[in-house]
C-alpha cells in the first residue's frame, strides 16, 4: 500500500506566494496604508512603491512604464483591453469586428460573446490546428476585413499550446487590427517583451507567477487608444479607476522580477518533471494521449485526453489521495459540460470531458511525478472498470428484480 | 455499527437525516468521504434548481456541512444513468397503466449499485446513507433489515429491493434514532440544517407534480378516456389514466346515486373502472419480480405482515410463494387500494423479509 502524500499539480490554476513576495508585500499590510492619489506623506509614499513596482515591470516587458496598468485581475485586463478596443472603435465610426479563436480563456470569450448578443458587435472565430494553435492563413483572412481588435491567448489555459504571436502580431499590424494577447499562463515562463512579440495589448495575472490574487497587468502600448470600461477617478492615465492595491501591485513586481531572474532555472525543472510526467502517464494509462502541442507548450504544463475516464470521478480519485489536478470539464456541481476548448480541437463530446491537467511548480519533484503516476494508473484502471459496467447496465433497464452483484474484495 | 476506522462513503442530500448520518460516523471514528449524486433535472420543468433533491443549493449546504464536518466531499455526475433507469422506470410504469414507485429502482440501481460501485473503487468499504432503518447481523453471518426505531419515519419500504451483498456493504446511521432526537442531535452538532423541512414527493419532478411531469414527457398516459363501472356503463370521461389512484373517491366529477371509487385501470382501453364502495377492495394481490433479503423466503408458506405502499401500515396476511420471483397475499383484511406497480413489502414484525411488484389485477 502507499503512503499517501500532498501533491499540488495545478499551478496553472495558481501558486503558492513565494515567501520573498510575501515579504516584499508585508510593509503594505502595516505602515504604509496611504492612498497612493492622497497628495500627503502617507499619499506619497504609497504612490512611491505604486510607480517603482511600474518602472521595475516596465523593464521586464521592455516598454515605457506609462503602458503599464495596473488592474484587479488577468480577466479584469481582458476586459478592459477587449471592451475598451471596441467601444474606442465605434466611438471613431471604425470596423465593429472583433477578431478572436475559439480556445481563448472566457474572460475574452464571453466578454466578446456579450459584445456580439447586446451591443451590436460582430464576433470573429478563427480557427485552430489540432492542437490549439491559431490558423494564421485565417487569421491574416479575418484581419483583412478590419477589426476593432483582435485577440488571441499566448499560452492556452487548457492545453499549453503557445501561439507564435511575433508572427500573429505582424499580419494584425499589416492590416490595422489593434493585437491583443491574454498572457496569463505564459507570464513567468515566456519571454514578455512586448517588441519583440509586436503586441499591441498584454494580459498578466500575478497569481499565475507565485505572486498575490486580485492583481495584475494590462500592457497599452502608447498610441493604442482604449475607451476606460472602469470610471472613475483618473488613476492608471484614466484607463482603471479605483484606489491602487499598493501590496498586490508591489507583490506583483516582486513576482515578476524573481520570474524573471530565475527563468533558466525554472524552466529547466518544469521541463524535465514535465516530460517526466507526460512519459509516465503516457505508458501508465493505456490510450491516453497528450493534448495541446507536443513542443510548444509551457515547460510547466502537461495536458492529457483519457479516453473512457470521466474526468470528475477522476479528479476525486487524485484528491483522495492528496493529488490537486484539474480538468477543463471540471465542476464541483456534478454537472460537467464537455470541454469548449477540445471540442474545438476536434474531439468527440464524450472525449471532451475526458480531459486532464497537471501543472508543476517550483516546489515540485521527481518523487512527486512517479507518486501521481501510480496514483492515476490505479485510478484510471478502477474508473474504467465501473463505467464499462455502466454503459451495459445501461442497456437493460428494467432490470430483474434481484439485487446485482456487488462485488466481494 | 460495523468496523470502525474503515473508509464510508456517506449519500448526502444537504438534508438533516444524512447530515446528522455523516456526522455520527465521523464521531465514530470512521474515514468518512460526502458524495452527492447530480440526479436527472428536467429543463422544461425548472431544471436542476426546482429539483426536490440536489438543487444548487442543497449542494451548497451539503458541501458546507462536509467542511464543518472536515471530511472531503464530491458531486458525481448521475444524470444519464438516473435518467435510463429510474426516471424510464417511471414512465413506463404509467404507461403499462401501473403506479410505479421509482424510489425502490432508485435505491437498486443507483444508490446501491451505482453509488455503491463508485465507492469501493474509491476504497470505500461502507456506503451509508440517512435512511430511517437499521441492520442487525442474523443468525447465519447475514445481515438483518429491520425497521427504523421511528415507526413514523421507517423506510425500510424502499429499501426492501437490497440483498445480503449490498446490505453487508451498507450503514444506517440514524435508523437507531427517533427523527426528533436526529433534528436535536444536528443542533447539538452546529449543523445548519435543523430546521429544514422534510423531503416531499419524488426528487426529479422539478416544478409542479407527477402529473405534470407526465404531460410533459408521456403525453399518451395523460389522454382523456371513459370512465366505465365493472358492469361496462360509460359515467363520463377522465383526463388520463395516471391522474388518479385506486380507492380514490374525490375529484372523478360523477353524479351518481352512491358514491364511487376508482377500482382500477385498463391501459388498454384507457377506461378508468369505478365502483361502489362495497365493491371495492380486494383480500389478495399477487407480486412479481420479488426479492428476498435473506436470500430466500423464510418458508414456501407463511404469516407476515405486508405494506402496500410507503404510507400504508403493515397489515397482517398469509404469505404464499409461487416462484422464485413471485408471491401471493392474503390479506386478513379487504384492502382498499391495492395498486399495481407499488412494492408489497413484507415483514416479520421489525424485520424486512423482502418484497415484490403488485402484479395488475386482472392478472391476480
Amino acid at each position: 500500500m502507499r503512503e499517501r502524500r500532498q501533491v499540488y499539480l495545478d499551478h496553472s490554476a495558481s501558486t503558492p506566494i513565494d515567501v520573498r513576495v510575501q515579504k516584499a508585500m508585508l510593509p503594505f499590510f502595516g505602515e504604509v496604508y496611504g492612498n497612493s492619489s492622497s497628495a500627503h506623506q502617507y499619499g506619497r509614499a504609497a504612490e512611491r512603491a505604486v510607480e517603482d513596482a511600474r518602472e521595475r515591470v516596465a523593464a521586464i516587458l521592455r516598454c515605457q512604464a506609462a503602458e503599464v496598468v495596473f488592474t484587479g485581475g488577468g480577466s479584469e485586463s481582458d476586459n478592459l483591453a477587449v471592451r475598451g478596443a471596441g467601444w474606442r472603435s465605434r466611438q471613431l465610426g471604425k470596423s465593429n469586428r472583433l477578431i478572436t479563436s475559439p480556445v481563448e480563456h472566457s474572460a475574452v470569450t464571453q466578454t466578446i460573446r456579450q459584445m456580439d448578443a447586446l451591443m451590436g458587435f460582430e464576433a470573429e472565430f478563427v480557427p485552430v490546428d489540432s492542437s490549439g494553435l491559431v490558423d494564421e492563413a485565417a487569421f491574416e483572412q479575418a484581419c483583412r476585413q478590419g477589426g476593432a481588435i483582435a485577440s488571441v491567448i499566448y499560452a492556452n489555459n487548457e492545453l499549453g499550446s503557445i501561439n507564435d504571436l511575433t508572427r500573429l502580431s505582424l499580419i494584425a499590424r499589416r492590416h490595422g487590427v489593434p493585437f491583443h494577447s491574454d498572457a496569463v499562463q505564459a507570464g513567468g515562463q515566456m519571454t514578455l517583451d512586448v517588441g519583440a512579440l509586436g503586441v499591441d495589448m498584454l494580459s498578466l495575472s500575478a497569481h499565475k507567477f507565485y505572486g498575490p490574487k486580485g492583481v495584475g497587468i494590462l500592457y497599452i502600448r502608447e498610441g493604442i487608444e482604449l475607451a476606460s470600461a472602469i470610471t472613475g477617478g483618473g488613476h492608471e492615465h484614466g484607463q482603471r479607476a479605483g484606489t491602487h492595491n499598493t501590496a498586490g501591485i508591489v507583490g506583483l513586481a516582486k513576482a515578476l522580477e524573481l520570474a524573471h531572474d530565475e527563468n533558466a532555472e525554472r524552466s529547466a525543472h518544469f521541463s524535465r518533471l514535465r516530460n517526466r510526467l507526460v512519459a509516465g502517464v503516457l505508458q501508465a494509462v493505456s490510450g491516453a494521449e497528450l493534448s495541446g502541442h507536443p513542443v510548444q507548450r509551457l515547460p510547466s504544463h502537461a495536458s492529457f485526453v483519457l479516453p473512457g475516464i470521466d474526468a470528475n470521478a477522476l479528479l476525486m480519485h487524485l484528491d483522495m489521495w492528496g493529488i490537486s489536478a484539474s480538468s477543463g470539464s471540471a465542476c464541483k456541481v456534478g454537472d460537467p459540460a464537455p470541454s469548449e476548448i477540445l471540442l474545438a480541437l476536434g474531439y468527440s463530446p464524450e472525449a471532451a470531458k475526458c480531459g486532464l491537467r497537471l501543472s508543476v511548480g517550483t516546489s515540485t519533484t521527481t518523487s512527486d511525478i512517479d507518486y501521481v503516476v501510480d496514483v492515476l494508473a490505479d485510478a484510471s484502471k478502477k474508473l474504467r472498470n465501473l463505467y464499462a459496467n455502466d454503459a451495459l447496465r445501461e442497456n437493460g433497464r428494467q432490470s430483474a428484480a434481484k439485487p446485482a452483484a456487488v462485488p466481494e474484495r | 455499527m460495523k468496523e470502525r476506522g474503515k473508509r464510508v462513503v456517506v449519500a448526502m442530500s444537504g438534508g438533516v437525516d444524512s447530515s446528522v448520518a455523516a456526522a455520527l460516523l465521523v464521531r465514530a471514528g470512521y474515514d468518512v468521504v460526502g458524495m452527492m449524486m447530480r440526479l436527472w433535472s428536467d429543463p422544461a420543468m425548472g431544471g436542476a434548481a426546482h429539483n426536490r433533491c440536489c438543487t444548487p443549493t442543497q449542494m451548497g449546504d451539503a458541501r458546507r456541512i462536509a467542511d464543518q464536518l472536515g471530511i472531503p466531499f464530491y458531486v458525481l455526475d448521475t444524470q444519464d444513468i438516473f435518467r435510463g433507469t429510474v426516471v424510464e422506470y417511471f414512465i413506463d410504469g404509467h404507461r403499462s397503466g401501473n403506479t410505479p414507485n421509482p424510489c425502490l429502482e432508485c435505491n437498486r440501481r443507483i444508490r446501491f449499485e451505482w453509488l455503491l460501485n463508485h465507492a469501493l473503487a474509491l476504497d470505500a468499504d461502507y456506503l451509508a446513507t440517512g435512511h430511517y432503518a437499521r441492520l442487525k447481523p442474523d443468525a447465519a453471518g447475514g445481515w438483518l433489515l429491520k425497521r427504523g426505531i421511528d415507526h413514523n419515519k421507517d423506510q425500510s419500504y424502499v429499501l426492501s429491493v437490497l440483498g445480503q451483498a449490498q446490505l453487508s456493504r451498507a450503514m444506517f446511521p440514524v435508523g437507531d434514532y427517533p427523527k426528533a432526537r436526529v433534528r436535536q442531535l444536528a443542533a447539538e452538532l452546529g449543523l445548519h440544517v435543523a430546521s429544514r423541512q422534510d423531503s416531499q414527493d419524488l426528487c426529479f419532478l422539478g416544478r409542479g407534480d407527477y402529473r405534470d411531469f407526465l404531460r410533459l414527457h408521456a403525453p399518451d398516459v395523460m389522454q382523456a378516456g371513459p370512465i366505465v363501472t365493472t358492469a361496462g356503463d360509460v359515467l363520463g370521461e377522465h383526463g388520463g389514466l395516471a391522474n388518479y389512484t385506486i380507492g380514490q373517491r374525490k375529484g372523478l366529477g360523477l353524479s351518481y346515486r352512491e358514491p364511487l371509487y376508482v377500482l382500477a385501470t385498463n391501459p388498454l382501453r384507457n377506461a378508468l373502472i369505478v365502483g361502489t364502495r362495497d365493491q371495492l377492495g380486494r383480500d389478495c394481490l399477487r407480486a412479481e419480480n420479488a426479492n428476498w433479503i435473506s436470500g430466500a423466503p423464510p418458508d414456501s408458506q407463511f404469516r407476515a405482515q405486508v405494506k402496500i405502499r410507503y404510507r400504508a401500515q403493515p397489515q397482517r396476511a398469509e404469505v404464499v410463494v409461487t416462484s422464485a420471483d413471485s408471491f401471493h397475499v392474503r390479506f386478513d383484511e379487504p384492502q382498499r387500494d391495492i395498486t399495481a406497480g407499488q412494492a408489497a413489502v413484507v415483514y416479520d414484525n421489525d424485520v424486512c423479509l423482502g418484497s415484490g411488484v403488485i402484479a395488475k389485477f386482472e392478472d391476480a
